[in-house]
């Protein structure tokens, strides 16, 4: 019997797997075909205060292993959220909801996470500081140490809940931006969020989505992912829930070696409804192949490659 | 909606650029015309969404128009390969908001009319008469005419230059079919590209009016918020509350 459960900040999760904000809704779709019970955690779509429509269509393109999305936080806001959402997942799903946070400035983030903390549905608090389709002044609080910080701050004294600040990859030094969160007295991070990126339509000679630019996942983004959860394992004794690019459970076991306590699916339950509990359920075998005995001795376990060199 | 291998049947060619999939796997959960399948291509990211053109318990038929590399792939599909399928996608047309004994018109532009087919058959089985009014660009375009016409179907075809048909678009045809050449007590059903459902609007179909719209789609099943678009009783996923719409529900 391999050991599967991991512990994020002192949440139990019974294994690894975990659903990426924004590519499981609420779960509604999904219950209908697999019980959600196999998973480790669920992280919900990104909360705002406000209901949000999200940005003109199109707002998905295709790309080579991957897809743009430029959604744009639509959400049914904070009290449908906490009035129906929530309920609804907590009757269908026994394991910790992990709530994803937006906001659109200091004061809209540490009441959103104030009003979600204080549900008893709620174990943990995934503040997306990184979304890259919504615009705030053109500020995305993600994409420097300084306004991670303001962040952290504003969220961390409004509860007692673990806090996981989730990160940008569009930034020119993960490992500070990290640093930051961890000083703020984050209780983890989640990392990564989407890479900005564009298409162009050759034949009407613009851009694909109406916003322009979306933000890039899938298969595409694992390399990029794993050096950044790799990059922030070195700078933080903080738990780590990695994401980008996970599609199957090799990649999850990659993802935990580079240093993710827990591993988030994203675009790949978009493409296959079934990927979440494929990868949850493939598990066993891979780490018995693999000579695993308890999933969460290989957080981090590539790095010893330097120490033992 | 569930995930499903289904095997080609038949893969024949229509027009050009245009063919006709026969596939066979279980149909049984389809409910309604124009509920679609999400097709995976293998090499490419995102599924293909493809309107569901006829079902039986056992096979489904999908018209097809390539236009880029997926549809590009399909088109080469052979007699026993096996396609991955999510389905069924998507509302459907409501023919109960037909009225008993009413006409039904089904104005479908080019590769728009392939919902309009079993919504065709379903009109007729119900009792409604039905005209199908089908834009082409030219006679040697048209496509699916006889197959509308063998069930019973009035077929009225408009194209572009005149070769076959009036001349002009579906517009044109819609509005010929009505009393006095504008709406009266006709109830209209159409799919194809916005600009043509845009036209139709503006011609006096703002009630009596469903639209299947199109957009591009990340999952084709409710959970990305890829598709969203505006109605009148809020926020509405093309994929999942669409991708059929009452026209006085859209805020166009
Ligand atoms: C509900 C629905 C029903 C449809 N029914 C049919 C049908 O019965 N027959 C048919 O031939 N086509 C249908 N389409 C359009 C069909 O999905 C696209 O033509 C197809 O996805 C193009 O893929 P491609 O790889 O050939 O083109 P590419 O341009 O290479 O595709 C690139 C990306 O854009 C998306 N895309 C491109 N054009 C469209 C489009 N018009 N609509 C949605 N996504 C698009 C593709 O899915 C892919 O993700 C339908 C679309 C929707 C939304
Ligand atoms: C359609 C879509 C919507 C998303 N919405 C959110 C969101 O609301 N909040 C958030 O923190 N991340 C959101 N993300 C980012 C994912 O949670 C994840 O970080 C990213 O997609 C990378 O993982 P992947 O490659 O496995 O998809 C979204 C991603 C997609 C594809
Ligand atoms: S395409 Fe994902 S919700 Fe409609």
């Amino acid at each position: 019997m391999v050991a599967l459960s991991v512990n994020l900040a002192g949440v139990k999760l019974k294994n690894p797997v975990v659903p990426a904000s924004g590519t499981f809704g609420f779960g509604r779709e999904f219950s209908e075909l697999y019980d959600l019970n196999v998973l480790g955690a669920i992280s919900v779509k990104g909360i705002t205060r406000e209901p949000r429509i999200g940005n003109p269509l199109p707002r998905i393109a295709e790309t080579p292993s991957g897809m743009l999305n430029a959604v744009g936080l639509e959400n049914r806001g904070i009290d449908a959220v906490l009035s129906e959402e929530l309920p609804w997942l907590r009757a269908h799903f026994d394991g910790p909801i992990i709530a994803n946070v937006g906001g659109f400035s200091p004061e809209e983030y540490a009441s959103n996470c104030e009003r979600l903390a204080a549900s008893a549905a709620v174990s943990i608090l995934e503040v997306n500081i990184s979304c890259p389709n919504v615009h705030c002044g053109g500020r995305n609080f993600g994409s420097s140490p300084e306004s991670a910080t303001a962040i952290t701050k504003a969220v961390r004294g409004v509860t007692g809940k673990p806090v996981f600040m989730k990160l940008s990859p569009n930034v020119a030094d993960i490992a500070e931006v990290a640093r930051a969160c961890e000083g703020e007295g984050a209780d983890g991070l989640c990392l990564i969020n989407t890479l900005v990126g564009m298409r162009i339509d050759i034949a009407r000679r613009k851009p694909v989505l109406a916003n322009v630019t979306g933000g890039l996942s899938g298969p595409a983004i694992l390399p990029v992912a794993l050096r950044m959860v790799w990059a922030a394992y070195e700078a933080v004794k903080i738990p780590i829930i990695g994401c980008g690019g996970v599609a199957s459970a090799e990649d999850a076991i990659e993802m935990m070696m580079a240093g993710a306590t827990a591993v988030e699916v994203g675009a790949a339950n978009l493409i296959d409804p079934m990927a979440s509990r494929r990868i949850a359920e493939s598990l066993p075998a891979l780490c018995e192949r693999l000579g695993i005995a308890d999933i969460a001795g290989i957080v981090g376990a590539a790095h010893d490659f330097q120490r033992t060199k | 909606m569930r995930g499903a291998f289904f095997t080609v049947e038949s893969n024949r060619a229509l027009a050009p650029g245009v063919f006709e999939l026969v596939l066979a796997g279980d149909c049984s959960a389809v409910q309604r015309p124009g509920q679609f399948v999400n097709v995976a291509v293998p090499g490419l990211f995102l599924r293909r969404p493809i309107s569901i053109c006829d079902w039986t318990a056992g096979s489904m038929t999908l018209l097809v128009r390539t236009v880029g590399r997926g549809t590009a792939w399909l088109e080469k599909v052979v007699r026993g390969e096996k396609l991955d399928v999510l389905l069924p996608l998507g509302n459907g047309f409501d023919i109960s908001a037909v009225p008993d004994g009413g006409t039904a018109i089904l104005a479908g532009g080019g590769i728009g009319i392939a919902p309009l087919y079993a919504l065709a058959k379903a009109l007729l089985a119900s009792g409604r008469r039905c005209v199908a009014a089908l834009g082409f660009r030219c006679a040697s375009d048209v496509f699916y005419a006889d197959e509308f016409a063998a069930i019973g179907c009035e077929v009225a075809i408009a194209t572009e230059d005149g070769s076959r048909g009036q001349r002009g678009y579906v517009t044109d045809v819609v509005s010929a079919y009505c009393t006095h050449g504008r709406r009266g007590t006709e109830y209209l059903f159409a799919c194809g590209p916005e600009p043509m459902l845009k036209a139709l609007a503006a011609n006096g179909w703002t009630s009596s009016t469903q639209f299947s719209l199109e957009t591009r789609m990340g999952c084709g099943f409710g959970a990305c918020m890829g598709c969203t678009t505006e109605t009148t009783h809020g926020p509405a996923r093309i994929c999942h509350e669409g991708p059929v719409f009452r026209v006085e529900d859209l805020k166009w």
